[in-house]
């Protein structure tokens, strides 16, 4: 049977990097990751390039750099899906039969401070109502008012978040802070504070898929699904003006990660290991939720047996999540890929989740857009 | 100095008091703001426009006390989401901006603000205020509208179209001095 491998995957560490164009750090990474699949030129059919900043043609530049155009090449744009999206369009192209070897790779070179996006008209801009964060502190709101999450919650992710990102070589942040610190940090939109918030930043991912047959050993991507939203959610990430007061209608995420749980031919208790979006403490425990990783309302008590640190029974973003690594929008999810692929070989050194067999990437943002990858060896 | 109009045609109707303009869909019946032709429930082009109820009751609430891009106002500033009668939930500025005076479910009215830049007056916006049910601290007086407290379960649907603009001044300068 047909199988979409991982055949290689490169990284450009996610931080700030004065003088680095976003070519130059895709190209890091497309080169790492063509290296390990010992690709070269003409050794792959099409390239798919996730960014939403990037601008005009990043994945020609990249590609143009390294000297290896000719090929289709795709730039895509899905908010913090964008790496998403690109992977879902090569493996289906794979799988397809169109191509036999594609790169997907993201790249991204965001400025600090609130991301100013231009999904919000001027108008909205004018009267205040293009405030990201805002928008986090509501849906964190509404989260602690459903699901028993605190304050102390909140603190409690980024610190397991910010304690697996010393592990990482990648991340922006590797250093340990404690809950005090945390919730002492200013509050930027009640109830979040500044270091619940992830840093907007720099960085680049790459994979390099091809056609195998499941018996090579290789990590295979067993789903890779891109879904907008239904409307009416009124805090949904497509950030609409008004909605619904109708609390049943299904989050993007929760489409993406049914279709992918249905692609993959498993459900969340088959998950080893999972890399989610951690745009802010309280996304993350949503995700808990959106991905049928515990019954709805029970995020925080998953928090609190330590069921997903490191060690405990379902390890989210050992990485150390947008939290430690920032987030450059572009490289987001194929980040997510790479850590969970390294994860799957046994290649993540103090941050390893032993015997992780099964593990799911997931990106979630404007749109809106929200994408599950689902990777198994 | 001209009179700041709507940031945006088509989100406020002039009148006493002022409301947001939305639509309805005639053939599944959900509410929409603001205004656009094919519902973006059932994707039926039979809609027709429907003035917002001007009350309703909090549903969540924060404050931004960082100026976000192309903002160029007062922080902090309150933002929210008010649930309206007719089941539309609308996000919006709030003319409270401490979180601490604010509840879930406390009875909001529209009100239309004036954006300010420094002393330039520029442009009309919504925003929701509290109203002074007597249980909680609203707004200082100085910041409250003039235009007479209506009943936050008035159904949109029984408001008269309002087509022409009645006043150029703004019935309040909450929220943004």
């Amino acid at each position: 049977m047909t199988s979409v491998e991982v055949a290689g995957v490169g990284l450009h560490p996610f931080g700030r990097f004065a003088g680095k164009t976003v070519t130059d750090m895709g190209v890091v990474a497309v080169r790492a990751a063509l290296h390990e699949a010992a690709v070269g030129r003409g050794g792959f059919q099409a390239a798919f390039c996730g960014t939403a900043y990037g601008g005009v043609a990043t994945g020609h530049k990249i590609l143009g750099a390294l000297g290896m155009t000719g090929t289709p090449i795709v730039d895509v744009e899905a908010g913090c899906a964008s790496g998403a999206a690109a992977l879902m369009l090569g493996s289906a192209a794979i799988r397809g039969g169109q191509y036999d070897t594609v790169v997907v790779f993201g790249v991204e070179k965001m400025p600090r401070g609130i991301i100013r996006s231009s999904f919000f008209e001027p108008w909205q801009e004018e009267a205040g109502l293009a405030a990201t964060p805002a928008y986090f502190a509501l849906r964190a709101q509404r989260l602690m008012h459903t699901s028993g999450v605190t304050k102390h919650h909140l603190a409690a992710v980024v610190t397991k978040n910010r304690r697996h990102g010393v592990h990482n070589p990648d991340a922006m942040f590797r250093s340990e802070v404690d809950a005090a610190d945390v919730l002492s940090s200013r509050v930027v939109c009640e109830p979040l504070h500044l270091w619940m918030l992830c840093s907007p930043n720099e960085g680049a991912a790459a994979v390099v898929l091809t056609r195998g047959d499941g018996d090579g050993g290789r990590v295979r991507v067993a789903a890779a699904v891109l879904r907008s939203h239904l409307p009416g959610a009124v805090l949904s990430e497509s950030t609409p003006l008004a909605g619904l007061a109708d609390d049943g209608i299904p989050a993007p995420s929760t489409l993406a990660a049914t279709d992918a749980y249905e692609e993959a031919g498993l459900g969340p208790h088959d998950l080893d290991v999972v890399e989610c979006q951690d745009t802010d403490a309280a996304r993350e425990l949503l995700s808990y939720e959106e991905l049928g990783l515990c019954p709805p309302g029970e995020a925080a008590g998953m928090l609190d047996v330590g069921a997903t640190s490191v060690g405990g029974r379902l390890p989210v973003n050992p990485s150390g999540g947008l939290l430690s690594k920032g987030e450059p929008l572009g490289a987001s999810a194929l980040g997510q890929v790479v850590e969970l692929v390294r994860q799957l070989r046994g290649e993540a050194g103090a941050r390893q989740v032993h015997g992780a067999r099964v593990g799911l990437a997931h990106t979630v943002g404007r749109g809106a857009n929200a994408g599950v990858v689902i990777v198994r060896r | 100095m001209s009179d700041p109009l709507p940031l945006r045609p088509g989100l406020i109707a002039d009148g006493d008091p002022p409301r947001l303009l939305g639509g309805r869909c005639r053939a599944c019946g959900h509410p929409h703001f603001p205004r656009q032709e094919a519902c973006p429930y059932c994707a039926s082009e039979d809609t027709v426009a429907a003035d917002l109820s001007t009350g309703g009751r909090l549903w969540a609430w924060t404050a931004v006390t960082h100026a976000p891009p192309g903002y160029a106002g007062e922080v902090p500033y309150g933002f929210g989401v008010v649930e309206l009668p007719e089941g539309l939930r609308v996000v919006t500025r709030l003319t409270e901006a401490d979180p601490e005076r604010l509840r879930r479910g406390q009875k909001m009215r529209m009100v239309v603000v004036t954006l300010a830049a420094g002393d330039e007056r520029r442009a009309l916006s919504y925003a929701f205020a509290p109203v002074d049910d007597g249980t909680v601290p609203v707004a200082s007086a100085a910041t409250e509208p003039a235009a007479t407290e209506p009943a936050a379960t008035e159904p949109a649907a029984t408001q008269p179209a309002m087509t022409e603009r009645a006043a150029t001044e703004p019935a309040t300068t909450a929220g943004v001095p």
